[in-house]
């Protein structure tokens, strides 16, 4: 397939790691090319090998890790075969790499000068005076202002946006042909996601630069990429361009993909992928994703299907000879929990009846008003309060039994924060927090202890939130003897079977250890612990964002069908609109401590009137061709907490501001039944 | 028979009590597969298993020197019975003439003659001076011997016992781990039919696979070490009867038992030291990092006050004056041994005071990441109280770092008695430690011609301990590192 006028053409490329006397295959014979000008997505899972092939091609493999075989060739330079200190000229210069993490990536301890100079100097011999004016130039392009002044700055004195516009400052330095972006926005919130993009495809279209572009976001893809390669397990698996990718995809796991995307137009479950990817030790013979796929055939066990051309320019990796007609049906059978009979279900709350569940008519199970949690900031040697964080400035809100409210918000607008103190477990500065009727609020000892049976939180990281040196069965039980003294010793194993049964795992894993279980069964494992207390509420504190797609929509399967079973409210914290749209009822935007826009799903995403609501809706990369409409690209990033501004928070970046949003803060407004709006001049409909 | 009176000394019992809690942690362990894998991890290690060897053989001197009494002295049959004022251990039983065959002063190792001349009445000659014969070191020798071929013989003997028996030992560990891999084997749904061997390549190829290190535990190096050891120290235990093998002191006493009595010293003070340390270290660094507020500041000023005192400075001024005390009160003890064995409990317990503070700060640290992670607050979200939770869920995760510690502060604290005892405020005068020897024998570096052998030998036993458990403790940094698990 590589063309031989291709930019940078990898042929059947295999690394692997050795790890003791094994060697495991991590990539094993990957093929693609990319022009000039052109940006290439490698889409795929984490684990699948998508960054170390970036890794391999860069030549900066981790130091278990070895080239068993293939060819780079890159402007017709066989890379592979270069001495390491030829290598380096091209690092940095014609090859250049940018970073997930731009907090990581920059050296904190040295300015942005320096750190573009190092570049600058290294690739072109530019110093003094001449790499100054290069630098800022460079600065300018990448979009920040007073480039000057920024030069001398550290990188802790830049937000995460400006970090990553620097450190792409610092790859065009080099005048890169080809520039490597692993998982470029990952760690930055929506809006500034979409300037970062925004960013790259402009220094694309200018200099005329190719893009490897290594995501797991089907989203950014569609936003960016002219070509995309899947990759499972450690093989590219189909590589098709823009438009035969969306609109026909080929291969089963690129269609299961896309199955597990959520979003409004579901109304029962999200299709799942059964079980997980093979792991390097034992990978199977014939094909790799043939353990999970709803097409299966026994040839498929036997025989590695070959790597060709299904339809020009369409390559595929399946042996399957025509595509799938329909892949909405078929998958996730396996993965299914089982249907807990009713003996299972002893323990747990009986259902509430369909009727009457989250009419308007009954009583919200928890009400939130003027929720306030400020953080002292101490100076000095007597730590004296010289100022406050408003984490948490003011938030009222009301969940129904039943019923799924979403807090929906960027990073640091204090909505983990609400979760938090709705348990208590960060004491809440004013405001009151009714359960059921009953004032939280300066609650303590036996009285909370109480109250927190009808609450429990799920957290975000299933890897930090499970005591690594615990058995699963001891982490379940755990809330069971601090709080449902009730169930006498013995029982508890039989409540703990049911637990795991019905939240879809094997009840031989309560003898297990957390970490011989991975993400998305990790997460299972947590919901099961909160729910051992039959909490009418669960706070889920992005319990997906952690989890690569297909294991999201299992979770995201099983919290819908928890709900129905148990009759069970979620209070919903998330960034991610697609989830708010499979599972929400109800959504409240947060911006800086405060709610800007709240309603009934259905009224907030169709019809935001908050300007705030409205960018952050269209800076959400749709995977989807027919994304057209206008976008909405919102300056700068969020302020700190620490100095809101003053006024209405949002108006520094509002495209709508006017004088009286300069001078005070917008009362929140009924525009419609149920759907209040903090602001002055809210959107027409 | 002789009669004896069994003396318990207060270190004697910490000393048991240790080994019966290491036992208890050992049972502990087994039962936490986090933790037993860690150690299998160790238990892998050649480098730490051959360190481990060599502690356990000073570990097993140490406790055959913890075991004390007082022997009857000889009276009238029908009298009360008279017990001797000197405490003797098991250790002093079996070292016998060691104790007792004292010369008059300085003799080298191996020496039939004294290091001093010395002026000598010989029939026929009047007035000689010259090296007088010693009186108990190589006392069997005829004029005309020499004192190479006899102990080279005598050394030669013993190093083919020593080989003998590591040979023995080998091919019995090795058929024991053949057995066990058999049977665990034979569990195995795809067992294998069992191989029919000849006896000699059933002895053989189980060799064969402990030599290449193919079992979990590293006995390929615990067995050369123990040939190391059996090499060394059966010739020296043959040819100690017969000769000072490491010479004698300016006393008379020999240098090889004053060695072998150093060493319970030094294990008291390594571990002995850290029961004081412990309590003290982990409930206050817990408490600091895990309630933060008044408490976090009130341990942190303390642990900072003690930090800024000179370390050297406030252990002399306490072992002055439990001197003090311990001359003031002669009547609370019954014996000499008694009356050192405070002090050395005492010096103990200084250490630790002063000791605890590195490992404090360590835990604090860890504990106020812990307390934020989320499993701590899923947890307080269930109501669990804070006691609870730092039983069930911070101090296992802080195991790691407590067992890291210990084991890397033992070889400090050893290091630390010699220094203490070089210059003064170490243990007893009448106790012999390696501080003692070493402090005893500083002088005698400055005389023509030197006398090296007191130093040697407390700085080769020493290092030996040290390296030991520097190389131990490596091995289990290497086992805990949270990267690994």
């Amino acid at each position: 397939m590589p063309a031989d006028n291709a930019l940078l053409s990898v042929i059947d490329l295999r690394l692997a790691f050795r790890a003791g006397k094994a060697t495991l295959t991590a990539v094993d014979g990957v093929s693609f090319a990319i022009d000039r000008g052109e940006t290439f997505a490698l889409l795929g899972e984490s684990g699948c090998g998508k960054s170390v092939t970036a890794q391999g091609i860069l030549r900066l493999l981790p130091p278990a890790g070895r080239v068993l075989g293939g060819a780079v060739t890159f402007a017709g330079e066989p890379l592979l075969a270069l001495p390491e200190t030829a290598m380096r000229n091209w690092r940095g210069g014609r090859l250049a790499m940018i970073f997930q993490e731009p907090a990581t990536s920059l050296n904190p301890v040295l300015t942005v000068g320096r750190q573009i100079g190092e570049t600058l100097e290294r690739h072109h011999g530019l110093t003094g005076e001449a790499a100054r004016q290069r630098m800022s130039e460079l600065l300018r392009q990448v979009g920040i202002a007073d480039p000057e002044r920024r030069l001398g700055e550290y990188p802790f004195q830049l937000s995460g946006g400006m970090k990553q516009r620097v450190m792409i400052a610092i790859t065009l330095a080099g005048e890169p042909e080809l520039l490597i972006a692993d998982e470029p926005t990952t760690a930055l919130d929506v809006t500034v996601q979409a300037q970062i993009l925004d960013l790259l495809s402009g220094l694309q279209a200018a200099r005329g630069m190719a893009i490897l572009l290594i995501t797991h976001d089907l989203g950014v893809v569609a936003r960016m990429a002219q070509r995309i390669g899947v990759m499972y397990a450690g093989e590219l698996v189909e590589v098709a361009g823009r438009q035969a990718f969306f609109a026909q995809p080929r291969h089963p796991y690129t269609q299961a993909l896309f199955a597990a995307l959520p979003d409004g137009r579901q109304n029962g479950q999200l299709a799942t992928l059964p079980g997980q990817a093979p792991s390097l030790a034992a990978m199977p013979p014939g094909c790799r994703f043939a353990d999970r796929c709803a097409a299966v055939m026994p040839l498929c066990r036997e025989q590695s299907p070959d790597w060709r051309e299904a339809a020009a320019g369409h390559w595929l990796r399946c042996h399957l000879k025509a595509p799938l007609p329909s892949w909405e049906r078929g998958w996730g059978e396996g993965e299914r929990p089982l249907p807990p009979s009713s003996a299972d279900l002893h323990p747990l709350p009986q259902p509430l009846s369909h009727q009457g569940r989250g009419e308007s008519g009954s009583p919200p199970l928890l009400e939130v008003a003027a929720l306030k949690v400020h953080f002292p900031i101490r100076q000095g040697i007597l730590r004296r309060a010289v100022g406050q964080v408003r984490a948490v400035d003011g938030v009222s809100l009301a969940i129904l039994p039943g019923r799924t409210l979403a807090l929906v918000g960027e990073s640091g607008c204090g909505k983990t924060t609400v979760g938090k103190a709705l348990l208590q477990l960060i004491p809440p500065t004013a405001g009151s927090v009714r359960l059921a009727g009953d004032e939280l609020v300066g609650l303590a000892g036996r009285q909370l202890r109480a109250a927190r049976r009808q609450m429990q939180m799920v957290f975000q990281d299933p890897f930090a939130s499970l005591d690594p040196r615990q058995r699963v069965g001891e982490i379940i039980s755990e809330g069971m003897s601090a709080l449902r003294r009730d169930v006498a010793a013995v029982d508890r194993q039989a409540v703990i079977a049911a637990l795991l049964r019905q939240v879809g795992l094997p009840v031989e894993a309560a003898e297990r250890f957390p970490h011989e279980f991975s993400g998305g069964q990790r997460q299972r494992i947590a919901i099961a612990r909160a729910l051992a207390v039959q909490p009418q509420l669960l706070i889920c504190d992005e319990p997906t964002s952690a989890l690569d797609l297909s294991v999201q929509a299992q979770i995201l399967n099983l919290l819908k069908q928890l709900q129905d079973e148990l009759g069970i409210a979620y209070l919903f914290i998330t960034h991610n609109f697609a989830v708010v749209r499979y599972l929400a009822h109800e959504v409240a935007v947060m911006y800086l401590g405060r709610i800007v826009e709240q309603g009934a799903a259905a009224d907030v995403l169709q019809r935001p009137r908050h300007p705030y609501t409205q960018a952050l809706l269209s800076a959400v990369p749709e995977p989807r061709l027919d994304h057209g409409g206008q976008r909405i690209r919102l300056p700068g990033e969020t302020p700190s907490p620490a100095k809101p501004p003053g006024g209405c928070h949002f108006h520094p970046r509002c495209p709508r501001a006017a004088a009286k949003c300069r001078e005070e803060y917008p009362e929140a407004t009924a525009v419609a039944a149920r759907h209040r709006v903090a602001c002055h001049y809210p959107l027409e409909n | 028979m002789m009669d004896f009176q069994i003396v318990v000394l207060w270190s004697d019992v910490l000393v048991w009590l240790l080994l019966a809690a290491g036992i208890g942690l050992a049972a502990l362990i087994a039962g936490n597969p986090p933790l037993l894998a860690a150690w299998r991890r160790i238990g892998a290690n050649r480098v730490g298993m051959a360190a481990a060897t060599v502690l356990l053989v000073f570990v097993a001197i140490g406790f055959l020197d913890s075991l004390h009494y007082r022997a009857a002295l000889p009276g009238e049959p029908g009298a009360q019975k008279q017990y001797a004022v000197t405490v003797l251990s098991l250790l002093d039983a079996l070292a016998g003439p060691l104790r007792t065959e004292n010369e008059k002063t300085y003799s080298a190792p191996f020496a039939t003659r004294l290091y001093a001349k010395e002026t000598l009445e010989v029939p026929g000659l009047g007035t000689v001076r010259e090296f007088p014969r010693l009186q108990h070191g190589g006392k069997h020798l005829g004029d005309d011997e020499t004192v190479a071929a006899d102990a080279g013989l005598t050394a030669l003997r013993y190093a083919i016992l020593a080989g003998l028996i590591w040979l023995a030992l080998a091919v019995g560990v090795a058929l024991a781990e053949d057995r066990r891999r058999r049977t665990e084997d034979s569990q195995l749904p795809a067992a294998k039919p069992p191989q029919i061997d000849s006896p000699l390549s059933s002895v053989l190829r189980p060799l064969n696979r402990l030599w290449r290190g193919e079992t979990a535990f590293a006995w390929n190096a615990v067995l050369l070490t123990l040939l190391a050891l059996l090499l060394v120290a059966l010739p020296l235990f043959g040819l100690s009867g017969q000769y000072h093998v490491f010479g004698t002191d300016k006393i008379g006493q020999d240098v090889f038992y004053q060695t072998l009595k150093s060493v319970r010293v030094a294990l008291i003070i390594g571990l002995v030291t850290t029961l004081v340390t412990l309590p003290l270290a982990v409930l206050l660094g817990i408490a600091a990092g895990f309630f933060r507020g008044w408490v976090d500041d009130l341990i942190q000023y303390l642990y900072t006050v003690l930090n800024s005192i000179p370390g050297v400075l406030l252990i002399a001024a306490a072992v002055l004056m439990i001197q003090v005390l311990i001359d003031t009160h002669q009547e609370w003890f019954a014996t000499a041994a008694e009356r050192a064995d405070l002090r050395l409990l005492a010096l103990c317990f200084i250490l630790g005071i002063t000791g605890w503070t590195s490992l404090c700060r360590l835990l604090r640290g860890e504990t106020l990441k812990l307390r934020e992670l989320e499993y701590i607050q899923a947890a307080t979200a269930f109501g669990a109280s804070s006691w609870r939770i730092i039983r069930r869920h911070i101090l296992p995760n802080l195991m790691h770092l407590i067992i890291i510690s210990l084991v890397m502060d033992f070889s400090g604290l050893v290091l630390a008695e010699a220094v203490l005892s070089y210059i003064g405020i170490g243990v007893d005068p009448t106790m012999t430690s390696f501080g003692t020897m070493i402090n005893n024998a500083r002088m005698e570096l400055g005389r023509e011609p030197v006398v090296w052998w007191s130093l040697t030998a407390a700085f080769a036993a020493m290092f030996t301990l040290v390296l030991a458990a520097n190389l131990f403790a490596d091995a289990v940094r290497d086992g805990f590192d949270p990267r690994t698990l």
